[in-house]
């Protein structure tokens, strides 16, 4: 019997494969260096006070990211604040209380916020979702809090409260939806047990399927932030876009990522868009502490939980 | 432990249960509101004209957005052409011939990190990279961006699926004297033909909502799209152009593509997620 010879194509698709793969890598490289060089002209300009300079005047050259950062950290801190309660008890409700029928369905809507593409939830925000917070929420909100700096100044809508809530409504799927793989995960006969015992519902996911998950929970709070840390247009659209600070979350202001969606094409000259460029490499450095405390507190829970990965 | 009355345990849990049941009712009644707004206002705005013409100066009678959907398509389609072949690739390394090695590590990093990375930072990336060194913005710009947002969901999703095919598959196939790059495409792909495919159309369905990074690459335009090296009409930039304009008519011109990219991506998603549940029964 002869063998037909053929060319052996293995290295080749090898290789090929590979450099697919290094394309990722090179990718995440060339952004961190584009990004450094882009901003090269406003790191030496502004050097470490841009972080912290409040002013942003493209006219007279002055550039702050101050206003930004803030807005972006606040606008978070909101949404974090009202998504990681929320998310986990719409979990301990899918995963406990629900009939699987209802909790399918109820899952799956929920999943379904996190398909709804941002600009969307920019359009709701700033035609229905800010009038109705105008109307109803934030004249409430100064009439139960009367001395509360947070809440003073006029009702208008947009602002970092509005932004704030349509982030936590954003990340709410991910965090419930991680939450409740993790709630899942918890042995039933340990459950079992501690109803057993005669405890509650309650007392089960306070003193058993919480402590036993509490690490994948800390992860998918961790995803949730990442996500609600860049978000640009639906922040756009209803955080009012003005760099200053104030102390009332009825006040418009921005964020990192609102800024740029705003004046990046408007940027005139070499140093206003160098000043822009920097902003997103200060967004991208955010991101990246953030996925790297991630990668250490998921590597740290698998190595307490003895995983192999 | 404080021992507490009964009545007062049971106090707890039950306000617990009505809080965690109105949480859910609250996430549904949100998600209603969106989807019946976007619904209700939209529809007002979807015509024949709609689908068919080009946009009309403000104040005038008519005019749509067939432009932008047709851009839109296009963009879309460009950003699989590069974005998909380059993730399976990636992918099958990962699976394949990475595996547990260093170098897959690293790579696996930078794809979790690539797709944490915001959108709009790939897309002023492309724009220092692409549209200031041609001194235009296009439509392939616009592409290259949500290809880059599409590479590591593919890479990762095509890793993952091709993972889950038992290695006594390859081993037969290679056993039989195949070439490994014949066992891979011929018959692993096919084991993972159906993850592949929902995970890819998952990728695809959310990087075509995308908007944050168009703005600055392919921008938008009131033509028809006739080369990608312009300007490129686009739904979502135009979404975003007309919301913020003061004219009635164009925001129900906003409305009505919002309708139809919303129906898109969610059509798609409940689409491909069906089919997965249909299958894995």
């Amino acid at each position: 019997m002869q063998t037909k010879s053929h060319i052996n194509f293995d290295p080749a698709f090898r290789w090929l494969t590979l450099a697919g793969g290094l394309a990722i890598l090179f990718l995440v490289g060339s952004i961190c260096y584009t990004l450094i060089i882009g901003a090269m002209p406003a790191l030496k300009k502004f050097g470490i006070g841009f972080l912290f300079s409040q002013s942003w005047d493209p006219a007279f050259k002055e550039f702050g990211a101050l206003s930004s950062v803030y807005g972006t950290l606040v606008s978070t801190a909101i949404g974090m604040l009202i998504a990681v309660p929320l998310s986990l008890v719409i979990a301990l409700f899918l995963v406990e209380l629900a009939p699987p029928a209802v909790s399918r369905l109820v899952g799956g809507a929920i999943e379904l916020l996190a398909a709804i593409p941002s600009i969307i939830y920019g359009m709701w925000g700033l035609f229905v979702f800010a009038p109705f917070l105008a109307d109803h929420v934030q004249p409430w909100l100064t009439s139960v809090a009367p001395g509360l700096p947070l809440f003073q100044g006029p009702p208008i809508g947009i602002g970092m409260l509005a932004a704030g809530i349509i982030l936590a409504l954003m990340v709410l799927p991910f965090i419930t939806s991680v939450t409740r793989d993790v709630f899942q995960m918890v042995p039933e006969v340990v459950k079992e047990s501690a109803y057993g015992m005669g405890s509650t519902t309650w007392e089960v996911t306070r003193k058993v399927t919480l402590p036993y998950g509490i690490q994948g929970v800390v992860g998918a709070c961790f995803l949730g932030l990442g996500r609600a840390i860049g978000e640009t247009m639906a922040v756009t659209f209803v955080i009012g876009n003005r760099h200053e600070i104030s102390a009332s979350l009825f006040a418009a202001g921005n964020s990192i990522a609102s800024t740029l969606a705003n004046e990046f094409t408007e940027a005139s000259d070499d140093l206003y868009l160098a000043a822009l460029i920097e902003l997103g490499l200060v967004l991208f450095g955010i991101t990246l502490v953030i996925q790297f405390i991630a990668r250490w507190w998921l590597r740290r829970t698998a190595r307490k939980l003895g995983a192999v990965r | 432990m404080k021992p507490r009355s009964l009545t007062y345990r049971r106090g707890i849990d039950l306000s617990i249960r009505v809080i965690s049941s109105l949480a859910a009712l609250f996430g549904i009644i949100m998600l209603g509101w969106i989807l019946g707004t976007v619904l209700f206002k939209g529809a007002a705005a979807i015509n024949w004209a709609f689908f068919t013409e080009l946009p009309a100066p403000p104040g005038m009678p008519g005019g749509g957005l067939a432009n932008a959907i047709l851009g839109t398509l296009l963009i879309t389609l460009l950003s699989v052409l590069i974005g998909v072949p380059v993730g399976l690739a990636a992918g099958v390394w990962l699976a394949e011939f990475g595996q547990e090695s260093k170098l897959a590590e690293v790579i696996r990093f930078a794809a979790n990190l690539l797709m944490s990375t915001p959108s709009i930072i790939i897309g002023v990336f492309v724009y220092v990279v692409m549209v200031l060194t041609t001194g235009k913005f296009s439509g392939t710009a616009g592409a290259v961006t949500l290809a880059i947002i599409m590479l590591p969901v593919v890479a990762r999703t095509a890793e993952d699926m091709l993972a889950l095919v038992p290695s006594a598959l390859r081993e037969a196939a290679l056993a039989l004297g195949m070439p490994r790059w014949k066992a891979t495409l011929g018959i692993v792909f096919r084991a993972a033909q159906t993850g592949l495919l929902t995970g890819t159309l998952l990728a695809v369905a959310r990087v075509s909502g995308e908007t944050a990074p168009l703005l600055f690459t392919a921008l938008n335009s009131p033509y028809w799209p006739e080369s990608f090296n312009e300007p490129t009409a686009n739904l979502t930039v135009t979404i975003f152009n007309y919301a913020m304009s003061p004219y009635d008519d164009w925001q129900t011109l906003a409305w009505g593509a919002s309708l139809l990219i919303t129906a898109g991506v969610l059509g798609t998603t409940i689409i491909t997620r069906g089919f997965i549940w249909y299958r894995s029964r």
